[in-house]
């Protein structure tokens, strides 16, 4: 009855990136290359269009999970994780190596796929149900439990654009959770939500797996994989670095050196200034290696190169959502320090002991100006990347994740109720 | 890539085996069939998003036959005194024009399918043909009202559709197979080249001055009639007005013409879009 459900063999997906407006000598290559019937598909990759960059996102990725297993899929972004999730659900199809998957697959790598604002949720119900390849039948079957696990019976008739969006979210996951599949495959839906839908998510996910199913479970909440997953698998740069016991694989993943050079930024196209000094590249710094949790302490590394000699300059970094809010510009000058001039090349660093931020992607900005004068010499907005991973806090147990909030503060509760109240146990205090 | 069907019988574990895929693929008849009911809620979708939050509703299909209709009456009836087979003129040009609609709906509808659905493409597998197909099948809906709206003029102006009328089937089916054909080659087209959006409205628009819509066809001669033929909307159009108003001639020899033309169209586009489905996630 235990065969392998999943088995991956030397598999592999390469992305053209670097999408430079094609021309008209591209265009109607591909016109005439589609009409000839050799098989161009045959031929190397790595030969098709020299001046394109070319790179794996997948490359030598083997592995076989037995039926009934429940994987964890962990890595930084851009590991190839997700990639990985797209290819075994048959969205993009592979460069090279196989796939054989044995059992129905459901994925799951995004909820709400196909919920459309205009139609009622229980139009949706449907659409999105077909879309994830339930019968009809099976929908109408399941019909009442998904409404009841969505808590949303009384708005089934309203359109979802007038949802909030955890009435939206909760709806979205509850179809997704009654899909029924032998293989499913599921990409950081967790990481949606308030903590008590939270909770709910995980818990079904936990039903899910202990019903037999396999699972494969890309996230980036630690605990939930450490929770759920009996095995842990590894990506860095396209490749299984790690493949063992689930503990090991967060331990492996989390204390994995970080022996990077750091990310260039000698070629982004988003830079102003004059130029006298320019970034050149940034790393991003933490005793706890490459994946930092919220809490963790961070320096910011900006290396610098000097064309020409500059009296008091001022460096700065700013820290943004993803949505460009800015949360946190500092100044060299801001703190006191004064750089009375630089005429050669070198890094600066900045210590956050403890930034207090939820887990998240947030953007940095990176400026050099003239301290007196404000005139910029160089500007970098919107190429560099600092990455949180969720991490309990609050010492709870419980790990929050930037759903809703963005910022953490070393806090605590009170209550205070005055007379003539009945005496009420206090609220316990957080933290 | 694979053949099997979404749904295999109870009790039958499904394998599939995903390789790299070369050259050209057949186009997976079976697997199509595994998905046709996400393909009928797909074309309901596009037909509640279509009318939603719209003041008159599902009475837009009949409002844009009916008043281009008028246009052509004044302008090339009236004015123009075009010919018309000795049918009124109005009558001639809403009985193309209902067929043309269907046409002319589906080809914008669909050649812009794949992008408008690149949220689906790039998070769920299905066979991607069911966008363009469901596409094109959800104007069915403004085809029946405009059929209906044809019937109604028809009576009110004297003219009572005989056994003929059945005969609007087959042509119907050429309209949706020329739809069909050049959706399916505009849409994958469009994935990577979005000047596909720049050139659909031109085509439809020179689509409709080689089609015998405001004039008769039948002011051609042969050998030209038979090149002009092999625009299938001919077929369709002269076919259509034949089969609903009873009168005239049928389109004759044209008609192979125009039915081979549509075919190939639809079997070239079958192939290409298989073809270059398996970029489609990563560049839509």
């Amino acid at each position: 009855m235990t065969g392998s459900a999943i088995r991956v063999r030397n598999l592999g997906k390469q992305y053209r990136i670097g999408a430079h407006p094609r021309t008209y000598k591209t265009l109607r290559e591909r016109i005439t290359s589609a009409f000839a019937f050799r098989r161009s598909g045959s031929n190397p990759p790595d030969q098709e269009g020299a001046n394109e960059r070319l790179f794996w996102a997948v490359r030598d990725v083997g592995f076989e999970i037995p039926e009934g297993e429940v994987v964890g899929v962990i890595g930084r972004n851009g590991a190839g994780k997700s990639t990985l999730l797209k290819l075994i659900s048959r969205i993009t199809e592979p460069t090279e190596g196989e796939i054989e998957l044995t059992g129905r697959v459901g994925s799951l790598l995004e909820v709400g796929t196909g919920f459309h604002p205009e139609l009622t949720g229980r139009e949706n119900i449907y659409m999105n149900g077909a879309i994830l390849g339930m019968a009809r039948a099976e929908i109408v079957r399941k019909f009442d439990a998904i409404v009841d696990f969505a808590e949303v019976e009384k708005f089934i008739d309203t359109p979802v654009k007038h949802y909030s969006s955890g009435m939206y979210l909760r709806l979205a996951f509850a179809v997704a959770a009654h899909l029924e599949p032998e293989i499913l495959i599921v990409d950081e839906v967790l990481a949606v939500g308030d903590a008590a839908f939270q909770k709910k998510c995980l818990g079904k996910m936990d039903e899910v797996s202990r019903q037999g199913r396999t699972v494969l479970f890309v996230s980036h909440n630690m605990v939930a994989v450490e929770k759920l997953c009996t095995r842990g698998i590894v990506m860095d740069q396209g490749r299984v670095v790690f493949d063992g016991a689930a503990r090991d694989a967060i331990d492996a993943c989390l204390t994995a050196s970080n022996n990077d050079l750091g990310q260039d930024l000698s070629r982004t196209g988003r830079r102003s200034g004059s130029g006298e000094v320019r970034i050149t590249r940034y790393e991003i710094l933490s005793p706890t290696g490459k994946l930092i949790r919220a809490g963790d302490p961070v320096t910011i590394r900006l290396h610098f190169e000097c064309r020409e000699r500059i009296g008091r300059p001022a460096f700065a970094i700013s820290v943004l959502t993803r949505s460009g809010l800015n949360l946190f510009t500092i100044f060299t000058s801001d703190l006191g320090f004064h750089i009375p001039e630089i005429s050669a090349d070198g890094f600066i660093d900045l210590e956050i002991p403890s930034p207090n931020l939820l887990a998240g992607v947030y953007i940095l900005h990176f400026s050099i100006t003239d301290e007196a004068t404000g005139h910029w010499y160089d500007h970098v907005t919107e190429s560099a990347e600092l990455e949180i991973e969720a991490a309990d806090v609050y010492h709870t147990g419980r790990q929050r994740a930037a759903a809703y909030s963005v910022l953490f503060y070393d806090c605590s509760w009170s209550l205070t109720i005055p007379a003539p109240a009945a005496p009420l146990a206090p609220a316990p205090s957080r933290n | 890539m694979l053949e099997n069907p979404l749904r295999s019988g109870s009790g039958q574990r499904v394998s599939i085996r995903i390789v790299p895929r070369r050259g050209w693929v057949r186009i997976g008849f079976r697997e199509l069939w595994a998905y046709r009911e996400l393909m009928y809620f797909l074309a309901v979708r596009e037909i509640q998003i279509r009318y939603k939050q719209t003041a008159l509703g599902i009475t837009w299909a009949v409002i844009q036959p009916l008043f281009t209709m008028l246009v052509f009456s004044l302008f090339f009836g009236k004015l123009g005194k075009m010919p018309s087979e000795g049918i009124p003129y109005p009558l001639f040009s809403l009985a193309a024009l209902i067929p043309w609609s269907f046409f002319a709906a589906g080809l914008a509808q669909s050649s812009n399918s794949l992008v408008g659905n690149s949220n689906l493409i790039t998070k769920v597998y299905f066979p991607r043909l069911v966008i363009p197909i469901s596409s094109i099948l959800s104007g069915l809906l403004d085809f029946v009202l405009g059929f209906l709206l044809l019937l109604i003029f028809m009576v009110a102006m004297g003219y009572f559709p005989n056994l003929h009328v059945f005969w609007s089937v087959p042509f119907l089916l050429l309209a949706l197979v020329t739809s069909l054909g050049t959706g399916i080659w505009l849409c994958a087209l469009n994935v990577e080249y979005r000047d596909v959006r720049y050139v659909v409205p031109f085509l439809t628009q020179f689509w409709m001055f080689a089609t015998p819509i405001a004039y008769s066809g039948r002011m051609l001669k042969e050998p030209w009639r038979s090149v002009y033929g092999i625009n299938p909307m001919v077929g369709v159009v002269e076919g259509f007005r034949w089969a609903v108003l009873g009168q005239g001639n049928p389109p004759g020899s044209i008609l192979i013409i125009s039915s081979l033309a549509a075919v190939l169209v639809l079997i070239s586009g079958l192939y290409y879009f298989r073809r270059m489905e398996r970029t489609f996630a990563d560049i839509v």
